[in-house]
């Protein structure tokens, strides 16, 4: 008897795999014993993030800007301050809806760090058959299934099961990890920086595995990196975030081949090219990101931005859709009041 | 944390690592390996075996009655006949009285640790685990027991609870439960946060079953390592309680007692006055270079 099969699609293409609306996690710092004066850093401000079915979402921004937390705020690691959260139609631990134990069984996760991700008492095997097993899979059943999924990584089940995680390389830890995430035969797999660490040939290997496995098993990634070129290969739609709020959002082409946010451009024109007639001469953007603590009011960029003007400081651009991308610009929205934007 | 070791990645074919059997040596096994390896350890716990063995069979070891008094032969020195080690204040067999007196040091040293390693564990790795309120109070709990210094508190503790073996113990126990509680939250604190915990919550496991499987495995080491080296300070604590007369009730033999009640024969004969402090000694010093060695054997990267 397998007690867990894969969840078969409910409401249809169209609906959205996973809407997490107005997602806010702010964390204290400091503070007094009993919480006065506490101040709180913003890392994720009301986020509002749409997965399509079989798409994947790449994300992108600064180190610092609120990317490991969407994370775990959707893998419900941490718990947010506020926001809904809907699966499939299905919205999450609400009273009519599913618990967060289901959520984590559709939704897994691929940490950065391959060795800190895996527990160094366990042989690989053991550490593959535990998810099946808190799941009432019997230990032999768990044990065969963590056979087929090395096999599926790509490491030979006869050599690797009985092996440690100090024994393999950052390349063969980070494939277990990818098996352990499917293991549970989720429908989204968050991949939070899962290939940043590698080499770049075994970067290679793993994307394309990732590749592979996705058409296999009909998965939808969401893919964190800061790693752009490996964002643009992978991601169909990329969601640019700055201080824990999203700038731009669209399909790849439109957000690599006509950036339309200031922040988007920056950032793309920091790439180091291969071209030594597109070198680099001065840094795109000046300084690091201001503190999250005390964001700077209106649009949070401003601080950094060439065009600021007073509107950018007295008012909060919103999300909204031009052509092809949505994009959060007073430049880029008619009759805001910048002097870029069309009149309305 | 992150150490990638640079060897090669066989990429998407199905790999075989070259020259290596398949066969993998597990954790505990390279443990016992690295202590084999290790002459102190494995002489500190030649001695100790040898200490608890004859403890245990000291009824059969054809030794002199403990008890047994003699007016005429009070203090003879070491290698007295018949009296191998001499006698005490007493005329008591020394050796006799030093082999049954590690019956109760050491059960005195032992118990009590495993007692504090049991409460303190679990209150431990549960403040460490749950985190927050919980942690927070367990372990200001614990902090009102630190004011304590945990001599005046095992002394005030037996003396207000009366001598004997038994109050003895449940003091010792009382004082040890808050550094192992402390040892245990921090530790299971640092494992909590790494990701191999995340991914096990994530996959929608039972708390209970990320702490048998996760979390303990991690942990119990450590903090076995730390239990190992109380053991010592519970002997000499117990003695300490003995010899005022707070512990253990004579005649009973007990190497703290013992120290005590020859005090008065250390102008007359201070070597014998000595040898229950030589046996105390001994054994502490071979638990504490044992937790030593075991804490060297169980660090990853050596």
């Amino acid at each position: 008897m397998d007690s867990i099969l894969p969840v078969s699609d409910r409401g249809g293409p169209a609906q959205p795999l996973l809407l997490a609306s107005g997602l806010r996690k702010h964390f204290p710092v400091g503070g007094g014993l009993l919480g006065r004066g506490r101040k709180v850093v913003r890392a994720v401000d009301d986020l509002t993030i749409s997965v399509a079915k079989g798409e994947t979402l790449g994300v992108v921004g600064e180190s610092g800007c609120g990317k490991s937390t969407v994370a775990r705020l959707l893998i419900r690691l941490i718990k947010p301050d506020r926001g809904t959260m809907v699966l499939d139609g299905d919205p999450v631990d609400e009273p009519h809806g599913i618990s967060v134990n289901e959520l984590r069984r559709q939704v897994q996760m691929v940490f950065q760090d391959s060795y800190a991700s895996l527990n160094p008492r366990l042989t690989i095997g053991e550490t593959l058959a535990f998810a099946p097993k808190a799941h009432g899979v019997s230990a032999a059943e768990a044990r065969a299934r963590a056979r087929d999924l090395l096999a599926k990584v790509g490491l030979d089940p006869e050599s690797y099961a009985e092996r440690y995680p100090h024994e393999l390389s950052g390349g063969q830890r980070q494939r277990v990890n990818i098996a352990r995430a499917l293991a549970l035969r989720p429908r989204l797999v968050i991949l939070d920086e899962a290939v940043s660490a590698l080499d770049k040939s075994v970067e290679a290997q793993v994307l394309n595995m990732l590749v592979d496995l996705k058409s296999e098993f009909g998965l939808t990634y969401v893919f964190i990196s800061h790693d752009l070129n490996v964002v643009q290969y992978l991601s169909d739609r990329v969601l640019v975030m700055y201080l824990g709020k999203i700038v731009e959002l669209g399909p790849v082409e439109a957000i690599y081949g006509n950036p339309l946010h200031p922040y988007t451009r920056a950032l793309l024109s920091a790439r180091p090219s291969m071209d030594p007639r597109k070198r680099t001469r001065e840094a795109p953007i000046q300084g690091d990101p201001p503190n999250p603590i005390d964001p700077p009011s209106g649009c949070r960029f401003r601080t950094r931005c060439p065009f600021a003007e007073d509107i950018c400081a007295a008012k909060e651009p919103l999300l909204a859709e031009t052509a092809a991308q949505s994009v959060a610009c007073h430049m880029r929205q008619p009759g805001s009041g910048h002097s870029k934007a069309e009149a309305a | 944390m992150a150490i990638q070791t640079p060897s090669i990645d066989l990429g998407g074919t199905v790999s075989v690592l070259p020259s290596r059997s398949g066969v993998s040596r597990g954790y505990w096994q390279s443990v016992g390996r690295r202590l084999r390896r290790d002459p102190v350890t494995l002489i500190c716990a030649a001695i100790l075996i040898l200490l608890v063995a004859a403890a245990l069979l000291a009824p059969w070891l054809g030794l002199a009655d403990p008890y047994k008094t003699s007016m005429l032969r009070r203090l003879n020195p070491i290698g007295s006949p018949n009296n191998l080690l001499g006698t005490d204040e007493l005329g008591r067999d020394m050796l006799a009285r030093l082999i049954y007196g590690g019956r109760l040091s050491l059960f005195m040293g032992v118990t009590p640790v495993a007692c504090a390693l049991l409460i303190g564990g679990f209150l431990g790795i549960t403040a460490g685990f749950l985190g927050g309120r919980v942690n927070m109070l367990i372990m200001r709990t614990m902090d009102v027991f630190y004011a304590f210094p945990s001599v005046l508190l095992a002394i005030s503790l037996s003396g207000a609870m009366g001598a004997g073996a038994e109050n003895t113990l449940l003091a010792l126990s009382l004082v040890f439960i808050p550094p192992i509680c402390r040892v245990s939250e921090s530790v299971t604190t640092q494992v909590r946060g790494f990701d191999f915990v995340d991914a096990a919550k994530a996959s929608g496991a039972s708390t209970l079953a990320i702490v048998r499987v996760h979390v303990l495995g991690n942990v119990l080491g450590p903090i076995l390592v730390y239990a190992t080296s109380l053991i010592s300070v519970a002997i000499i604590l117990a003695a300490g309680l003995s010899f005022l007369g707070l512990g253990v009730k004579p005649p009973e033999p007990e190497w703290g007692l013992m120290l005590n009640t020859l005090r008065q024969a250390i102008y007359v004969n201070p070597v014998l006055a000595a040898l229950p402090g030589v046996m105390i000694f001994i054994t502490s010093i071979c638990f504490n270079l044992m937790s030593d060695g075991l804490r060297a054997a169980m660090d990853v990267k050596a």
